[in-house]
């Protein structure tokens, strides 16, 4: 059993550059945990930070329950695929698959039938005797994966291993890996990806790094459907959620909200206490959960400033509730040709309505 | 023993020394001082960790400091004492320096020098550049480079030798068989100079040989530097009418400037180095007598080590600036 | 830019011109060093190497046997032969008795003596000497001749400055000198500055940044400082002169040079992949052996060269540090220095040892052009 727990991990930078802070993390075995969040956020560096290639300068790591803070990378039993490959170049494919091992000192006889197991999986068994430069990017890529997983270790790191392809071959690639995952289920994957499809499909929980911590965690849909902050729920998705602000008019099982600068009063499935009455909230909706109406609920309207008829779908840029704030974005299924200039009057479900306070979702209160 | 079998010896010795060391430190410090076993398995390893770097660097710190950092200290201390007989030596201040500035000699050396270091930088970028220019052009261009290059591998001493024989002397009534002589005969000279022996020039085909030799070197660097230039910038000249003179003065030359100064401080420490040229052709006679040769002078002849480090201070002297400006360019790369 | 519309050809032929030039020009003096050390030394002291290219005309001063050779043929003393060596393909067209007209005769003509009898010579050189008088002195007649010879090379000098044993200013022994102190210093000072560019390019430790700027500034120290103090350590510490103390300073004057150009080319080399070594487990110094070192090839192979050629090409070093009294362990530059003052006018034996000398860094120089100048890009342009 696998079970990699962090535990208030900090990292901070010589020079007192402060990139991480108090990070608590219980990973359990045969999970494939994705870490996404904006770019420079420390994603690779907590990565780096299990990987034992970057010290942790505060908290504590442990791997079934041995703590790892002070040990070397090869001790800890992890393999790590990089977004460069990092293939040793003057080795062919089947050196850079034994070059672990061989450190290991493994018997031969053992290390040619791993390496014969695993480039026939990964259809690598023309190449063995290639050198990377004769490689394609995705055979690459594949000899990358192959090379960790020879080693047979407890924990996989991916850092971004995608996004060097292009992107029929990243989508094929996805596919490979969730079936090794698949053929794999008791090995547990950290995954590293500034893909939200890539977030969404592979993971069985998403781990949303901000502001030096974690902001949530939580399965894919949780996060989609139920985003315990305003950051999380304009990270996941795209478009982001649109932000509406307002203040709350009833509470009770259902929460109404009149939005202000010319909004309607619209109602959310989130409950709420009666002491919230008065106070002022973000209403949240996704673009894709916007509908037209004519009822007198509604959210606001508006007119329409931009029209993306993207086929299948039409987005539509409404003009700015106040001049300067972001607009809002409606995704309209199917297409709408005269819709440009018009003026519409857009509301959504309750159940889709999300509401913030202070920046918290208030379903978690 | 005969030298070359020795030589085979102290390959094997030199070379599986430097070997064994770094092998056996590295196994002594990781199974024996801190092995990576055990309860503190993790620390020790930390702990390892801090200290190889200073394996891997010991040697070369060792060298480096014997070699190059304990000299210049030393010859600072020499510079400002005199032997005395038995191995002794006694302070004396500045004496060494009065005595060397109080020498014509040294002067002469100096005077020398300075004009070295006019000319021979100068003429070096400006051929380098002229020569990487054109090869660039040409479809023999490679060749052409190859052996204007080709002087680089030659020793300092070969190349006296060569040039000599440019400059070799026959009495006036035979056949001239150094092409100085003969060209100079040819386009009307009355009669054959010794070219090494008049004063004043002789300085300068001294400096021909050097700049025959770092010429290669600037077209190298340059060359190479001229083909980094982006090639739109030449081309939206040509496109606002410039001429292929003002293309290459006016858009080529400000873009690798940078090139140019690292080149010419390059051929700056090799002038001021400059010994075997010297040595070998004229020894420092008829008024041809540069620094390093003074000095090896005072050193090995004179046997006057006072006056020798004194001399030798100056050269460091002279370069120090060079070496400030690069030590300051390294760590703002560094950064 | 050859595509440019308009380009003048008048401009392209410029260049040509100038560059076939200033090519020629930088080859010329090197030429005549090794033009030279294929000719014989009267050939060298008498006309300028690059009339020996081709057929030239030369005036040529020769002598007929001495009169201790002549003949009583039927009352007429005779002196035959010919002027030239045996293997000489020479033609003469005028010749002459009398320095001051040296072309009163054709090739067949004969002429009066001035001192009695007639000769004859043939444009082959064949000569005939005839007299009702004997001939007298000791030595032979001087004959002017304006020949025509072909170009004409020996190896001669290559054999007498490489192989014979009664040439005792032979180079062949200083070659194997030069050798024995060239190898060691290339090699040394590539392992340790190796060892030391690793860590100063991939190894975390506090000082780092002023080591390197350490190296930086050691990389112009003039070596002129170090001869006293240094040649007084040796001694002291009783290597004195010799092949040690020799090694050991060009170790230690190589390697500025060389620490800085692999730790500029190990830096270069992707991080991740040293990162995935040491996950793959390996040590520090699996990762120097195993995968730093393959990789860094191209930067040793530079950095083999410079030095190389630097040891091979050094004067200074070897004066101060090697060569002893007794001159066993002379090198082929002190060498040639020294024929240069003996020998000064001795072209023969100063262009063939000088041509040996330096054929063995003109072999590296083209066999090795790529990495050498690799090097002196990742040394100098920053
Ligand atoms: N050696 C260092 N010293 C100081 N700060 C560093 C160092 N390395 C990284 N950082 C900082 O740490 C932060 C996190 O970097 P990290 O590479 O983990 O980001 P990331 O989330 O992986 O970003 P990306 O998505 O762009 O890969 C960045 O702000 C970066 O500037
Ligand atoms: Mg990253």
């Amino acid at each position: 059993m696998t079970n990699l727990k962090l535990t208030g991990v900090e990292k901070t930078y010589a020079g007192n550059i402060n990139v991480l802070n108090d990070i608590n993390l219980d990973i359990k075995t045969g999970e494939l945990i994705v870490f996404v969040g904006p770019s420079g956020c420390g994603k690779s560096t907590l990565l780096r930070m299990i990987a034992g290639l970057e010290t942790i300068t505060g908290g504590e790591l442990t791997i079934d329950g041995e703590r790892m803070n002070d040990m070397p990378p090869a001790q800890r039993g992890i393999a790590m695929v990089f977004q460069s490959y990092a293939l040793y170049p003057h080795m062919t494919v089947r050196d850079n698959m034994s070059f672990a091992l061989k450190l290991a000192k493994k018997n031969p006889a053992e290390i040619d039938a791993a390496i014969e197991k695993v480039a026939k999986t990964l259809q690598l068994t023309d190449y063995l005797d290639r050198l990377p430069k004769a490689l394609s990017g995705g055979q690459r890529q594949r000899v990358a994966i192959g090379r960790s997983i020879v080693r047979d270790p407890k924990v996989y790191l991916f850092d971004e291993p995608l996004s060097n392809l292009d992107a029929a071959l990243r989508v094929a690639t996805r596919i490979e890996i969730a079936q090794l995952k698949e053929s794999m289920p008791d090995s547990t994957m950290i995954y590293v990806t500034h893909d939200q499809v890539e977030a969404m499909t592979l993971a069985t929980r998403i781990v949303v790094l901000a502001n030096k911590g974690v902001a949530q965690v939580g399965s894919p849909l949780e996060l989609y459907e139920r985003p315990e902050n305003e950051f999380v729920a304009q990270f996941i998705g795209s478009p982001a959620m649109n932000l509406l602000s307002g203040t709350v008019v009833d509470t009770g099982d259902f929460t109404t909200v009149r939005v202000e600068n010319g909004g309607g009063v619209i109602r959310s499935s989130v409950p709420s206490s009666a002491e919230l009455k008065g106070t002022s909230v973000n209403i949240g909706i996704r673009p894709e959960d916007m509908q037209p109406t004519t009822d007198d609920n509604f959210a606001f309207e508006n007119r329409v400033e931009i029209a993306e008829a993207l086929g299948e779908v039409t987005q539509v840029y409404f003009k700015p509730q106040s001049p300067g704030s972001t607009p809002v974005i409606a995704k309209l299924q199917g297409i709408h040709r005269d819709v440009r200039t018009q003026t519409m009057r857009m509301s959504a479900d309750p159940s889709k309505v999300h509401l913030f306070a202070d920046g918290r979702s208030l379903l978690y209160r | 023993m005969h030298p070359a079998l020795q030589g085979l010896l102290s390959i094997v010795l030199g070379v599986g020394g430097c070997v064994a060391y770094f092998y056996f430190s590295n196994q002594f410090l990781d199974k024996v001082l801190f092995p990576g076993r055990g309860p503190n398995a993790g620390r020790n390893i930390t702990r390892a960790n801090m200290i190889r770097p200073w394996l891997f660097l010991l040697p070369a710190i060792a060298a480096l400091s014997i070699y190059l950092a304990y000299p210049v200290v030393e010859t600072l201390r020499l510079s400002l004492t005199e032997r005395l007989p038995g191995n002794q030596s006694q302070f004396v201040g500045l004496a060494n320096y009065q005595q060397m500035v109080s020498e014509p000699k040294f002067w002469e050396a100096m005077r020398n020098n300075m004009l070295w270091l006019l000319v021979v930088p100068a003429f070096s970028t400006a051929l380098g550049l002229l020569a990487a220019q054109l090869s660039d052009r040409v479809r023999w261009g490679n060749i052409a480079k190859s052996l204007i290059f080709m002087p680089m591998a030659i020793s300092f001493v070969g190349a006296a030798v060569i040039w000599k024989l440019v400059y070799d002397t026959r009495p006036v009534d035979q056949d001239q068989i150094g092409v100085l002589n003969a060209l100079y005969l040819f386009f009307g000279g009355s009669e054959p100079n010794t070219w090494l022996t008049l004063p004043v020039w002789n300085n300068f085909f001294l400096m021909i040989v050097l700049i025959w030799i770092q010429t290669g070197f600037a077209m190298v660097i340059l060359s190479a530097a001229l083909r980094g230039i982006p090639e739109e910038t030449v081309e939206a000249a040509i496109v606002d009418g410039a001429n292929p003179f003002q293309v290459f003065f006016k858009i080529k030359v400000p873009q690798i400037m940078g090139t140019v100064v690292v080149v010419w401080t390059t051929i700056t420490i090799v002038v001021l180095k400059v010994f075997d040229i010297v040595f070998a052709m004229t020894n420092g006679q008829w008024e041809t007598q540069v620094l390093a040769n003074y000095m090896y002078d005072k050193l090995f002849r004179a046997n006057d080590w006072g006056v020798g480090s004194a001399s030798a201070m100056i050269i460091m002297l002279l370069v120090s600036p060079i070496l400030v400006w690069n030590v300051y360019n390294a760590r703002k790369e560094m950064r | 830019m050859s595509g440019i519309a308009g380009t003048k050809s008048s401009l392209t032929w410029a260049v040509h011109l100038s560059l076939a030039a200033m090519v020629l020009l930088w080859l010329f003096p090197t030429a005549g060093l090794l033009v030279s050390s294929f000719r014989t030394a009267d050939q060298i002291a008498t006309s300028g190497w690059w009339k020996s290219l081709s057929a030239s005309e030369q005036n040529l001063t020769l002598r007929t046997d001495a009169p201790d050779q002549q003949v009583n043929q039927n009352g007429q003393f005779v002196i035959q032969g010919n002027l030239f060596d045996e293997s000489s393909q020479s033609q003469i067209s005028r010749w002459g008795t009398n320095s001051r007209s040296i072309s009163d005769y054709a090739a067949g003509d004969t002429a009066e003596l001035r001192k009695g009898g007639t000769v004859t010579v043939q444009t082959n050189g064949d000569y005939v000497m005839q007299s009702d008088e004997p001939f007298t002195g000791k030595r032979g007649t001087r004959i002017f001749v304006t020949a025509k010879s072909p170009p004409e090379f020996t190896l001669r000098n290559y054999n007498y400055v490489l192989f014979d044993p009664s040439n005792r200013e032979g180079i062949a022994k200083a070659f194997f000198n030069t050798l024995t102190v060239t190898i060691p210093a290339t090699i040394i000072p590539i392992l340790v500055a190796a060892f030391a560019a690793y860590a100063l390019a991939w190894m975390d430790f506090p000082g780092r940044a002023l080591l390197i700027a350490v190296v930086v500034g050691l990389l112009v120290v003039p070596l002129q400082l170090a001869l006293i103090p240094l040649l007084r350590l040796h001694n002291d510490i009783g290597i004195g002169k010799g092949y040690v103390g020799a090694w050991l300073a060009h170790t230690g004057f190589g390697l500025p040079l060389a620490i800085y150009l692999l730790r500029n080319y190990m830096v270069g080399l992707p991080k991740d992949i040293i990162e995935n070594a040491k996950v793959d487990g390996a040590t520090d110094f699996q990762i120097f052996t195993k995968i730093i070192l393959p990789l860094s090839f191209p930067a040793l192979a530079s950095f083999a060269i410079f030095q190389f050629l630097w040891t091979w090409n050094d004067l200074l070093v070897a004066l101060v540090f090697l060569i002893d009294s007794t001159g066993d362990t002379t090198v082929m530059t002190k060498q040639i220095v020294e024929l240069l003052g003996t020998r000064g006018g001795n072209w023969e034996i100063l262009a063939t040892s000088a041509f040996i000398s330096i054929a063995v860094p003109l072999a590296v120089f083209f066999a090795m052009q790529k990495y050498l100048v690799r090097g002196l890009l990742a040394g100098s342009v920053k």
